[in-house]
């Protein structure tokens, strides 16, 4: 087998390499930040004793957990435009889905990490008069994140490699990126084994920065 | 200024606080001793409302707690209180611990919460340590700090949960002396302690309980001088715990 990169130019990488790189790293950053923010609050509601927020939380997070990504992916793409009458896109489509998605991960994330801070300190933002959800913004949250953050972090990493399931939809992301310069230049093995590389060393340094957290999080505590 | 009417309170089946009546008098400084388990961590509680009661009544400076019209947050930033184990938060470093609740609660600006917090910690001692992390102190400083906190809301009351129990022995008097001063200086307070010296010295009152009953509820002279007016439960406790230290 005779491997030829000649085609890989920075030209291509420009044309075709970096606006699926951009998309893909739009799609983890967007769903990291809703998804934690949703997460947090059906972390929340789960964690409630009230069980009309308990119920619906605990259903939503089994769910999810129980269907295969791309199916929901699929699903959800081909849903809204029988819902709402037109197309939005399979971007936009990827956005709604991963939100929808990594939100029962990431409150899975939140909830022990909720759990992992000591009860008493609730007791203490109450006995100085902070309420529920001042105790939480202020006392509980930034702690569960901070004992939560490498596992949030590796999360997202996976999440970032899930990115690429959007090829069922037809989203433009790095992996698409890759297949139409396959295409075009008719060298699937080289240009996937490129794509391998991006992504390998996307994700090794990602983890790297997880491992010094890890460690800077150990000694904070 | 706190007055409980027949107060009673159940774990399920269990009955943790039976019964209890008493009352706390502006200035007052009260012991609260028992056995563990005998619910006095559940009484203090109960104070600002950390634990609901199912029966009887609670009045703290003219407002009744088991009202829902009560606004607890609001009551309970007037009740100082300090637990076994300091419960500072450890993600703040030790001036946003003492001006968190002061600009929250309170509504003070950051600046009158600093003055506040820095005059408090001055009291207490540890005026060097502002800006380090609870995790950075020892358990007496920590402790002193969680009391320059309750102190900093301007409370009416402080309530202690044996606030000595969790520390070393060469760190205790640190912490008691603080407590001290704080009596003398006349503020009203409440302290579960099971240091007997240190209650002799503190208190003008001490309530002994026992399984969920105010057993006894009389003056220190009573209780430390005249064994034999006491209960046979109290006396037992005494000789028990007076022979340990």
């Amino acid at each position: 087998m005779n491997l030829d990169f000649s085609f890989f130019t920075l030209n291509i990488i420009s044309n075709f390499i970096i606006k699926g790189l951009l998309f893909s790293i739009k799609l983890t950053l967007v769903t990291l930040v809703c998804g934690l923010i949703i997460g947090t609050m059906i972390a929340m509601m789960r964690l409630s004793k009230f069980k009309i927020l308990n119920y619906p939380a605990l259903g939503y997070v089994v769910l999810i957990r129980s269907l295969p990504f791309v199916m929901v992916i699929l699903w959800v793409f081909i849903l809204i435009p029988l819902v709402i009458g037109k197309s939005i896109g399979s971007e936009n489509s990827a956005y709604i889905t991963y939100i929808v998605f990594e939100s029962a991960f990431y409150s899975e994330i939140m909830r022990s990490g909720i759990q992992s801070v000591k009860k008493e300190q609730m007791q203490a933002g109450y006995a100085v008069g902070l309420t529920y959800f001042q105790s939480m913004r202020y006392i509980i949250l930034p702690q569960a994140f901070r004992n939560m953050l490498p596992v949030i972090l590796t999360q997202t990493i996976v999440l970032f490699q899930d990115t690429s399931l959007v090829y069922a939809i037809g989203a433009y992301d790095l992996l698409k990126g890759f297949e139409i310069v396959s295409k075009n230049f008719n060298r699937p093995v080289e240009a996937y084994l490129i794509a391998a590389v991006v992504y390998f060393i996307i994700c090794f340094s990602l983890s790297y920065g997880v491992k010094l957290t890890q460690r800077k999080v150990q000694i904070a505590k | 200024m706190i007055e409980f009417k027949n107060v009673s309170k159940w774990y399920g089946n269990f009955q943790v606080l039976n019964n209890c009546t008493f009352s706390i008098q502006k200035g007052d400084v009260v012991v609260i001793c028992g056995p563990s388990g005998s619910g006095k961590s559940t009484l203090v509680k109960t104070i600002n409302a950390l634990e609901s009661i199912q029966q009887g009544e609670i009045i703290v400076d003219g407002i009744k707690l088991n009202d829902p019209q009560t606004n607890l947050p609001q009551l309970r930033a007037r009740v100082g209180m300090v637990f076994q184990n300091f419960e500072l938060f450890p993600h703040l470093n030790v001036i946003e611990n003492l001006t968190l609740a002061q600009i929250k609660v309170l509504g003070r600006s950051k600046d009158q919460a600093i003055t506040y917090g820095l005059k408090y910690l001055e009291r207490v001692g540890l005026l060097s340590q502002k800006d380090k992390f609870p995790g950075q102190l020892s358990g007496g400083q920590q402790q002193r700090v969680a009391i320059a906190r309750a102190l900093s809301m301007d409370p009416i009351i402080m309530l202690f949960d044996e606030p000595t129990s969790a520390l070393d022995p060469e760190m205790v008097g640190e912490v008691l002396d603080v407590i001290v001063k704080l009596a003398k200086e006349g503020m009203t307070m409440c302290v579960i302690t099971h240091e007997m010296s240190f209650a002799k010295n503190l208190s003008k009152r001490v309530i002994f309980m026992d399984e969920g009953k105010i057993v006894e509820d009389c003056s220190k002279d009573k209780f430390f001088g005249n064994p034999d007016l006491l209960s046979a439960r109290a006396k037992e406790f005494l000789s028990k715990i007076l022979r340990n230290n």
